[in-house]
């Protein structure tokens, strides 16, 4: 965790005009603050519960956070282009069985994982084309695709399901172990951020959609390919979605119709906690995969510290609360600064 | 009051006249639905058995009543263009300080108007985070959506409350003689008068029309647009809570997880019923012929044994339809009119979207 916070520092290009520098320096506390906020958290665990952070009590936190990590990272996409996907938690559970049914007839593990990625982005590429090409407000027809690949996945499932002794035992080995405290699937994880953070940054394709996000109009006007990128944007992120449903079953070996039910709510918290604006246009899929980090860790914390179950919930919805009323009040005040400074630089340029 | 008086000239244009001009001959979305509702009832009268007896239909009428009274308030809001996400866990949440308070021996007299004050305070919350600190509601109410319902959970644990006074339980699940109408149908059937009257005949109907339409436009028109958005949150917070109280008493049994998913069968009503997301447009009766539309769907496909599952999908089919067609059938007609305009050059300026 406090790895992809370094790489982002040493990645952003320093210098350009002040106020680039300033918002920089935002963008940046802004991570900087989820990080500390989960780092004194986890200390303070620690202190009060030494086992916490055992290698057993590191390895539950990553691998906890893997999957929820993930799907987060999509879903900044496509916050990012002012959009958001509702039916990932459909897409991880339909994912998710389909690999696992695959598999239990004695299927090859990797043809798994792709079958569980190319059903996620084609469920994506669904989205995406009602989204771009219907010009439908994304809330609506995600919410519709929840309710229908949910149904789909019902009635394919039944009352079927799937249990980790129906798995090659190479496959469960795979969500369980690791090399020391790191597992594989936080390996994967880190790899596939590292991938569309660099994708974001540094390609034409990544700053059209922050481009799209901050003003669809002017974007439009400039020639960027608006539908494509939000295609390749839900496309990416059902992709995302599925391979966290291959993980899923990985992880936990038990996959049934009603797997990811209620996951979309999760996802969306993490990625606004961590600083990818819902009025999009900004924020990283670093930050986003710190608030998933932080929302998983959180529901590690609580029980052992004594906080009965019953609080996450609560304190999940007052956190994501937080977040974005604190990123406005930033915002606002970031606005004015900019404001005072350009007011400052035309009066020296005129005197 | 002043307000009012400057704001006519921008809200007919907005409001009541729809579509109209730009399909000409097309009919319109609301109506539709309408039509599409009493022609299912009149097939399942028909063609299904057992859906025509009075404690079928007060069944059906009783499980939508949840959603019909929420959609009110919903259907203001969203043509104000703007959304709450948290209405099912503000339910939830009033249900399980209702079981509660009765716990600690409250007299229901005066938990009900507490769950209402409750409801008032939810709304408060969204609406001050939305109007004051600018947010976007879609972004406040998932967040509430969790914390409401996290209170919920702390508030009652996973008990149930079930105990409540038999004269209130009669009057959730009850119905009036031995018709299909259930009591509370009554006192909702008051409320949609109300909320119809004041959406299309008052000039508060007529600014949040204007405010959806364009909310730059209904301020400078001295519309007090924040004042308004933070009485329709509050005025939807209350009615959720008074929701609440009525689904604890209709399914007698009061948990923190009542009225769970419940935002969603409200959205999908409304949209279907042909209010637009992005504000403006809609009607009141459009919206609640939707929610009934999806409530007779659902006891229709119950009855002729369609799994839950695959209503689901219905449900979601109809949500994606009744969002996508009217777009297609606009950009259809732009595309039309372009063609149109290029046949016959026009004098100037492109028509104003």
């Amino acid at each position: 965790m406090t790895v992809t916070t370094d790489q982002e520092h040493r990645a952003r290009p320093a210098g350009g005009s002040g106020s680039r520098k300033l918002l920089d320096t935002v963008l940046k506390v802004r991570e900087l603050a989820i990080g500390a906020v989960l780092v004194v958290m986890l200390l303070a665990t620690q202190l009060d519960n030494s086992d916490f952070l055992s290698q057993q009590g590191i390895k539950d936190l990553l691998l906890n956070a893997t999957i929820l990590v993930l799907v987060a990272v999509g879903q900044a996409m496509v916050v990012i282009t002012r959009n958001v996907d509702l039916s990932v938690g459909s897409t991880l559970g339909i994912s998710a069985f389909a690999a696992g049914d695959y598999l239990s007839g004695g299927g090859n593990p990797l043809v798994a994982v792709v079958l569980a990625v190319l059903l996620g982005a084609a469920l994506g590429a669904v989205n995406g084309l009602l989204v771009s090409l219907g010009r439908v407000p994304a809330l609506v027809v995600t919410l519709g695709t929840l309710y229908i690949i949910r149904g789909l996945d019902s009635v394919w499932v039944g009352s079927r399901q799937i249990t980790a002794s129906q798995l090659p035992s190479g496959f469960a080995g795979f969500g369980h172990d690791g090399l020391s405290v790191i597992p594989y699937l936080a390996l994967l994880t880190a790899a596939v951020l590292v991938c569309v953070a660099y994708y974001l940054r540094a390609y034409r394709g990544g700053r059209d959609l922050y481009a799209l996000g901050s003003n669809p109009e002017a974007a439009r006007l400039a020639g960027v390919p608006v539908r494509r990128r939000i295609l390749t944007a839900y496309v990416v992120c059902g992709a995302l979605a599925g391979l966290a449903g291959a993980l899923y079953l990985a992880r936990f070996g038990n996959v049934d119709s009603g797997t990811g039910t209620g996951y979309e709510l999760t996802v969306v918290s993490a990625v606004v906690v961590g600083g990818v604006a819902f009025t999009g246009g900004s924020g990283t899929v670093y930050g986003a995969a710190l608030g998933a980090l932080l929302l998983t860790s959180i529901n590690s914390v609580l029980p052992s510290i004594g906080v009965s179950s019953v609080w996450v919930q609560a304190i999940d919805g007052f956190l994501l609360l937080l977040a974005i009323a604190v990123d406005r009040v930033v915002a606002l005040r970031v606005a004015d600064l900019l404001r005072k400074r350009a007011a400052e630089t035309r009066s020296a340029r005129h005197a | 009051m002043p307000d009012t008086t400057v704001k006519p000239p921008a809200a007919p244009a907005t409001g009541s006249r729809r579509p109209g001009p730009r399909l000409s001959g097309a009919i319109r979305w609301d109506t539709a639905v309408g039509t599409l509702l009493v022609v299912l009832l009149i097939c399942s009268f028909s063609f299904v058995d057992n859906f025509g007896n009075a404690l079928n239909i007060s069944f059906l009428i009783g499980n939508a009543l949840p959603v019909a009274l929420i959609a009110l308030p919903m259907t203001a809001l969203v043509v104000a263009g703007e959304i709450d996400l948290s209405v099912g866990s503000t339910a939830g949440l009033s249900g399980a300080v209702m079981g509660a308070l009765w716990n600690d021996g409250l007299a229901i007299q005066v938990i009900i108007p507490l769950c209402v004050l409750l409801g008032v305070v939810c709304g408060l919350i969204n609406g001050l985070l939305v109007t004051r600190l600018g947010l976007p509601s879609l972004a406040v109410t998932i967040g509430t959506m969790a914390a409401f319902r996290g209170v919920a959970q702390i508030v009652l644990g996973s008990n149930s409350v079930t105990d409540f006074p038999q004269q209130y339980l009669d009057f959730g699940s009850g119905r009036i003689g031995g018709t299909f109408i259930p009591d509370a149908a009554v006192p909702w059937a008051v409320l949609a008068l109300v909320a119809v009257l004041v959406l299309h005949a008052t000039p508060v109907g007529r600014s949040l029309f204007a405010v959806g339409a364009s909310q730059q436009a209904a301020r400078f028109a001295g519309i007090r647009v924040k004042r308004l958005k933070l009485s329709m949150f509050v005025a939807t917070g209350t009615v959720s809570a008074l929701t609440g109280v009525f689904w604890a008493l209709h399914y007698a049994s009061a948990r923190y997880d009542n009225a769970t998913g419940l935002e969603l069968s409200v959205i999908a009503g409304v949209l279907l019923g042909g209010v637009d997301f992005d504000g403006g447009k809609g009607t009141l009766g459009g919206a609640i012929a939707g929610v009934f539309l999806l409530g007779a769907l659902q006891n229709v496909m119950s009855l002729v044994n369609v799994s839950a599952q695959s209503q689901i999908v219905v449900t979601g089919a109809l949500l994606v339809i009744s969002v996508l067609a009217p777009r297609v059938g606009r950009q259809v007609a732009q595309a039309r009119a372009r063609r149109n305009a290029a046949e016959d050059p026009p004098p100037a300026a492109p028509p104003p979207s």
